[in-house]
């Protein structure tokens, strides 16, 4: 068992987005200020108070530096350790060893992205990235990256377990079934099952509904000790859990595919915690295509490897089911901009502090986060809980 | 066949990463996987250390060519771009996975499991590894 004593040790004490689907007119340093800016006053804080920064950027590969350089900060522990979209939920357990050693007493974990309004193109960052971060071995062959890859593993999974499309459609109509009850989400309209499946498809067995959106957005949480947290403005939102685990970079390499890393760090965030998936009240998982969600609620055991598909049929998962997951409609219906890590945070985080309104989980004091980055390669699973689960 | 090896005291195929070396060897029509000393896995894609054991002596060997389609999509691309296009990943029966396409098939007509059979192709990027259906003997 590994960081044990560390469970309940710091604890997130505010939040804040920005620039949520379209920021046009801002830059994604600008609107990462924004949230950040909101995250310290939310914790009843002020710039001046943060000595800590974690922060990471899909382009910029010296990305702590502007971030500390605009924020005007002199930071004693700085994190910028880019694992994709797990990132920020991957910045937690460094920022907890900080935070206890007495290295740092304020730790900003922040995020932002234009992708979707951005003058540079997704297609021109793709292309760059293939120079500077090249993939010999898949490249040449063209997968329509990360998609194709999330499709490999839909199909394997389905091969294998016998899970169905209409599996993965239930995903992302319970994902949106929540958008709707969430006033800041971006896709808010009705979606049935039969509306993805006959969706257009781009990487069978994956249509463009069981990919998640291409948005803009920012987010930030502030992460201080717990006796420190206990005299802020807000509830505070204890760490329990926390870890990562990374066990390849490319689809080709993962040795199942119908297994994650997940596996891994769920398990030891679980140790962490010292509770089981059936002591969770919430789940927010990085559902980047629904077949995220299906692998991540196997591996996290909330149920068995191959059950996922029945597991989430019949609305299990949407608001009023047996497991409230992505509350906040996920990046299948909320927002994704790039790297959504820091989204997951915040649901949770407002989630345990009941502040999620229509779709607040009653009675919600243990959550579970999984981030997920590249290509089912970065798992990073942490359990946040209220007082009471102290 | 060859007998290269990645170790650098050795000859004169050594003096280069296993990267250009396997790139050269395809480019010259030649289909080169490796394998350990110390674990006797077979390896790929190519390393300068054993992903299994970290052995570092790894001998290239050309494999059977043979394998399985262990999981496969159809990238969708409209027509006047080129049209719709196989990406699979396949197991070699040494024991190493890939990714590539199968060819001499409709795209959506690839199937996990599928018996099939390594070939090199002339790409625009130099030559490829891709797979056919195994002819049934």
């Amino acid at each position: 068992m590994i960081n044990e004593r560390l469970r309940g040790s710091a604890a997130i004490a505010g939040v804040g987005h920005a620039g949520i689907a379209y920021a046009t007119g801002f830059t994604e340093m600008e609107i990462l200020v924004q949230a950040a800016h909101r995250a310290v006053t939310d914790a009843g804080l002020t710039m001046q108070d943060i000595d800590g920064i974690a922060t990471a950027s899909v382009s910029a590969t010296m990305w702590a530096m502007p971030v500390i350089e605009h924020l005007g900060i002199r930071p004693t522990f700085i994190e910028s350790t880019m694992l994709g979209g797990s990132s920020f939920v991957a910045h937690l357990l460094p920022a907890i060893h900080a935070l206890e050693s007495g290295q740092c007493n304020a730790v900003l974990i922040c995020y932002g992205s234009t992708q979707r309004t951005s003058s540079l193109s997704r297609a021109e960052i793709g292309k760059a990235r293939s120079k500077l971060d090249p993939q010999p071995y898949e490249a040449p062959y063209q997968p329509l990256n990360p998609l194709s890859s999330y499709a490999l593993a839909a199909a394997r999974h389905m091969h294998q377990y016998g899970t169905r499309r209409e599996h993965l459609a239930e995903i992302a109509v319970a994902a949106r079934k929540w958008a709707q009850l969430n006033p800041e989400a971006l896709m808010r309209d009705p979606l049935t099952i039969e509306e993805v499946l006959s969706a257009r498809m781009v990487s069978d067995p994956l249509t463009v509904r069981d990919c998640c959106l291409v948005t803009d957005g920012a987010g930030a949480v502030v992460l201080v000790r717990s006796d420190r947290a206990k005299s802020l403005k807000q509830k505070p939102v204890y760490v329990l859990g926390s870890c990562t685990a990374v066990w390849n970079r490319q689809i080709s390499s993962m040795h199942d595919l119908t297994v994650t890393a997940a596996q891994q760090s769920g398990r030891l965030a679980y140790d962490m915690a010292k509770v089981g998936p059936s002591d969770i009240d919430v789940v927010e998982l990085y559902d980047a295509f629904t077949i995220n969600t299906l692998l991540f609620l196997e591996d996290l055991g909330f149920c068995k490897k191959g059950e996922g598909g029945d597991f989430v049929a019949d609305g299990a998962i949407a608001p009023g089911g047996r497991l409230p997951v992505n509350t906040n409609g996920g990046g299948l219906s909320c927002v994704h901009p790039g790297m959504y890590g820091i989204f997951i945070l915040i649901e949770a985080v407002r989630q345990l502090r009941g502040e999620c309104g229509e779709r607040q989980v009653q009675g919600a004091e243990l959550a579970l986060v999984n981030g997920n980055g590249g290509t089912l390669s970065s798992q990073s699973t942490a359990i946040l809980g209220t007082e009471a689960t102290l | 066949m060859t007998s290269a090896s990645n170790n650098t005291e050795g000859d004169a195929a050594q003096s280069v990463g296993a990267e250009l070396y396997y790139r050269t060897q395809l480019d010259q029509g030649n289909f080169v996987i490796q394998r350990c000393s110390a674990c006797s896995k077979a390896i790929f894609y190519p390393r300068m250390v054993c992903p299994h054991c970290g052995g570092a002596d790894l001998q290239w060997f050309a494999p059977s060519g043979r394998g399985t389609v262990y999981s496969t999509t159809v990238v969708r691309r409209k027509p006047e771009d080129g049209g719709d296009y196989n990406v699979a990943l396949i197991d070699l029966e040494e024991g190493v996975r890939m990714m590539s396409r199968v060819e001499g098939l409709p795209p959506e007509n690839v199937r996990i499991d599928m018996p099939v059979k390594a070939a090199i192709a002339d790409c625009p990027t130099g030559k490829l590894v891709v797979f056919r259906p195994e002819v049934a003997q």
